[in-house]
């Protein structure tokens, strides 16, 4: 693996094998994301053709809620060691750093996406109109929820900083890649008549620039957590 | 000969306390310096002002010949630090840790396992940490800073939690260090361990060093 | 830092000081509230509601009397994202330049920001309910743009609160103030694809049946607000300056204390030779 790759990947390495050992993810946020899917059928009280037409904001709202999880379950890994400091003084430039761990939570939000993904066919008879599109905007819209998420997590703690925060300080700046994700997704499950293409263009815009943002201010944030 | 270590007028400030208020040492390269004092007195500050971790607020640093502020990465690069946290990762195995570490700061050829079998934790080498006890997590934090090789080691109460064995090993790794040319702080209260190895002594107090004096038996044990 | 320490700092970096005002904020709040009173009598009363008759059916139509809140709304919108528009300033160089000045200004612009953003979103409300015939309107562009800039500012100014150490506050909220305000165009950009069309008037302005008098009131509108912005925004800065002279006038005394800390301490080190257990890193 060439040089650059190596410390990306033994960053995203390490937290994929901390999951794999501790399965937080798996064991709870996880089923935290069915929980809201399945509290919306519930609360909303639909019948079927109208839940099939909530689907894809559902689905996102699900998914920003679990991200929340996933991220603040990547700072605290690294901050019960105590390994920011280390990672600092590691010398593994900052943005290195960030797309290690930005990687890792992706990783695992695809996973969850999966699952949900199921989820929806089952719970509220979703169908897949177009999958092409369906999966590259998920892939485009995870990059840049994970990319956010990864810089927002880190400015989330630190002395005096409560981790409470972070859902308020994240979730406004998401809101674009949220409208933009569920049309998408409206067209890619045949729900709506939109261009759901170029709603996914928009994704990866939004991709491109929190992945540019996090890793430019990763390295200044990190020395005060 | 350059020194290793030049502090002058160092201010630290925690939030606005100011937990180094006008600190002065110098250290030359090759020394052993404990340093002593109360809790409070600012002895881990110095070492993590030291180590690049801590934000100068005025004041002049030098450490193996880089600024603290501006060369800020070299400094980090040359400096092992042993801070009480033990920064390991809990889920993971010893050698997984280490072997991160290493690639991390870019020591990909150092031998794993004579480092582990030097601090005594080889046959650890794959148990979770979560499983260790204390002494043994603190002997395999040694283990971390030693890939490093760094040129000054900054050791905070690196005999705390560990039982005779460990202590032998930290005194022998001190000593190791001398040899290989290296510049050793040790900020410790177990007073009556370490001033046999050390070549100088610095007791801080108030935020500054109130005396500094050679002790000469150091070199006893190179 | 109690009250009692705040008052002996301040008064020591600034004993002629009885409050934030001075003769230049005196008179331009003088001026304010005349150009508020002018204004009101403007909007209220010496322009005509917004009637246009269709010249073949004669049928009236129009905003009416609904037309005079926008007097108010639209200036007020234009003050907030001008005070925005500073606080994305401000951030950008208190990392550019590390200027304390500017983390002061961008948190003074912040603050008077969120304020005239709610009040944009009411006197919005408002003005939408007659003519939209709703008190929310989620398809509407500038709507939805606005209400997430005020959440945005909203969790700066929250976020700006859970940090006491004024560099790393500094530093840390110009990254969450900068990443928030470049959000905003990007968030309107979205909204507005998502709904093609919109309430809100494209074009206020043309709309309308501008009469001379119309046209004067929003700018004469503009132009007041502009100005209490200016006025809430000198006092608000002086405010955040003192603070900050108080936090850092008392730096030479901390550090005399913490220096004199030291012959007891000496005394006690001297005999301590025990061992201790490391801390959990607190120990300085």
């Amino acid at each position: 693996m060439d040089p650059i790759m190596r410390e990306i990947w033994a960053v995203a390495r390490k937290d994929l094998l901390i999951e794999a050992r501790s399965k937080v993810v798996a064991t709870q946020v996880l089923p935290f994301a069915l929980v809201i899917l399945i509290l919306f059928g519930l609360a909303l009280d639909a019948d079927r053709s109208t839940l099939r037409s909530f689907t894809p904001g559902l689905f996102w709202v699900a998914t920003l809620f679990a991200g929340i999880l996933a991220i603040q379950r990547s700072v605290s890994v690294e901050t019960s060691s105590a390994a920011f400091e280390a990672l600092r003084l590691s010398g593994a430039p900052g943005w290195k750093l960030f797309a290690g761990k930005a990687l890792a939570v992706a990783l695992q939000l695809l996973a969850i996406e999966a699952v949900l993904g199921l989820g929806v066919v089952v719970l509220y008879r979703a169908s897949f109109a177009d999958p092409v599109l369906v999966v590259t905007a998920a892939l485009a819209a995870t990059v840049a929820i994970a990319s956010a998420g990864s810089l927002y997590g880190v400015l989330a703690v630190g002395m005096g900083v409560r981790d409470t925060i972070l859902p308020m300080l994240l979730l406004p700046v998401l809101a674009p890649v949220l409208v933009a994700a569920t049309r998408a997704f409206d067209d890619g499950l045949g729900t709506t008549a939109v261009n759901g293409w170029s709603w996914c263009a928009l994704l990866a815009f939004f991709a491109v620039i929190y992945g540019t943002v996090g890793a430019l201010a990763y390295a200044v944030v990190i020395e005060d957590a | 000969m350059e020194p290793a270590v030049r502090v002058r007028d160092a201010v630290v400030l925690l939030g606005r306390f100011p937990a180094l208020a006008g600190l002065d040492l110098t250290l030359e390269p090759g020394t052993v310096t404990l340093v002593q004092g109360p809790n409070g007195a600012g002895k881990t500050t110095l070492l993590r002002l030291l180590a690049g971790l801590a934000p100068l607020e005025s004041g002049q640093v030098s450490v193996l010949g880089h600024d603290v502020r501006t060369e800020t990465r070299q400094v980090r690069a040359s400096v092992g630090l042993l801070s009480p946290a033990t920064m390991l990762y809990e889920q993971l195995t010893i050698i997984e840790n280490l072997s991160f570490w290493a690639s991390l700061s870019g020591h990909n050829d150092v031998d794993l396992m004579a480092v582990l079998d030097r601090v005594s934790m080889a046959p650890f080498a794959d148990q979770h940490v979560e499983t260790l006890s204390t002494g043994q997590r603190r002997r395999a934090a040694i283990a971390v800073v030693a890939i490093r090789r760094p040129r000054l080691w900054l050791l905070d109460e690196p005999h705390a939690g560990l039982d005779q064995a460990g202590r032998d090993i930290v005194d022998g790794l001190i000593a190791d260090a001398l040899v290989a040319g290296a510049t050793v702080v040790v900020a410790s209260h177990e007073l009556d361990r370490v001033r046999p190895l050390a070549t100088h002594v610095a007791t801080v107090a108030g935020g500054i060093v109130h005396a500094f004096e050679a002790v000469g038996n150091g070199s006893d044990h190179a | 830092m109690p009250l009692a320490t705040v008052r002996t700092r301040v008064e020591a970096a600034a004993p002629d000081l009885h409050g934030t005002g001075s003769r230049a904020t005196r008179i331009l709040g003088a001026a304010c509230l005349v150009g508020m009173a002018t204004l009101l009598m403007l909007a209220f009363w010496l322009t005509n509601p917004d009637e246009r008759v269709d010249e073949e059916t004669n049928i009236v139509t129009g905003q009416f009397d609904a037309v005079r809140l926008l007097y108010v709304h639209f200036p007020v919108a234009i003050v907030t994202y001008t005070a925005f528009l500073v606080t994305a300033a401000g951030c950008i160089m208190v990392l550019w330049k590390n200027s304390t000045w500017w983390d002061n200004t961008a948190a003074a612009s912040a603050e008077v920001g969120v304020l005239f953003c709610g009040l944009t979103l009411v006197t919005g409300s408002i003005w939408g309910r007659p003519i939209w015939n709703t008190w929310w309107e989620w398809g509407d562009v500038r709507l939805m743009t606005t209400t997430i800039l005020f959440l945005i500012f909203v969790g700066y100014l929250a976020y700006r609160r859970t940090m006491t150490d004024p560099q790393i506050r500094a530093k840390r909220s110009a990254v969450v103030g900068l990443i928030g305000a470049i959000n905003i165009p990007i968030v309107y950009k979205s909204v507005e694809w998502w709904e093609n069309r919109t309430l809100h008037q494209q074009s206020t302005l043309a709309e309308l049946k501008v009469e001379d008098l119309t046209l004067f009131a929003m700018i004469f509108g503009m132009t007041v607000f502009l100005m209490i912005y200016v006025w809430l925004m000198v006092h608000r800065f002086r405010i955040g300056w003192l603070e900050h002279q108080a936090e850092t006038a008392g730096l030479a005394v901390a550090i005399a204390e913490r220096r004199a800390q030291a012959p007891d301490d000496i005394r006690n080190a001297v005999t301590d030779t025990r061992s201790s257990l490391p801390d959990s890193g607190v120990d300085t």
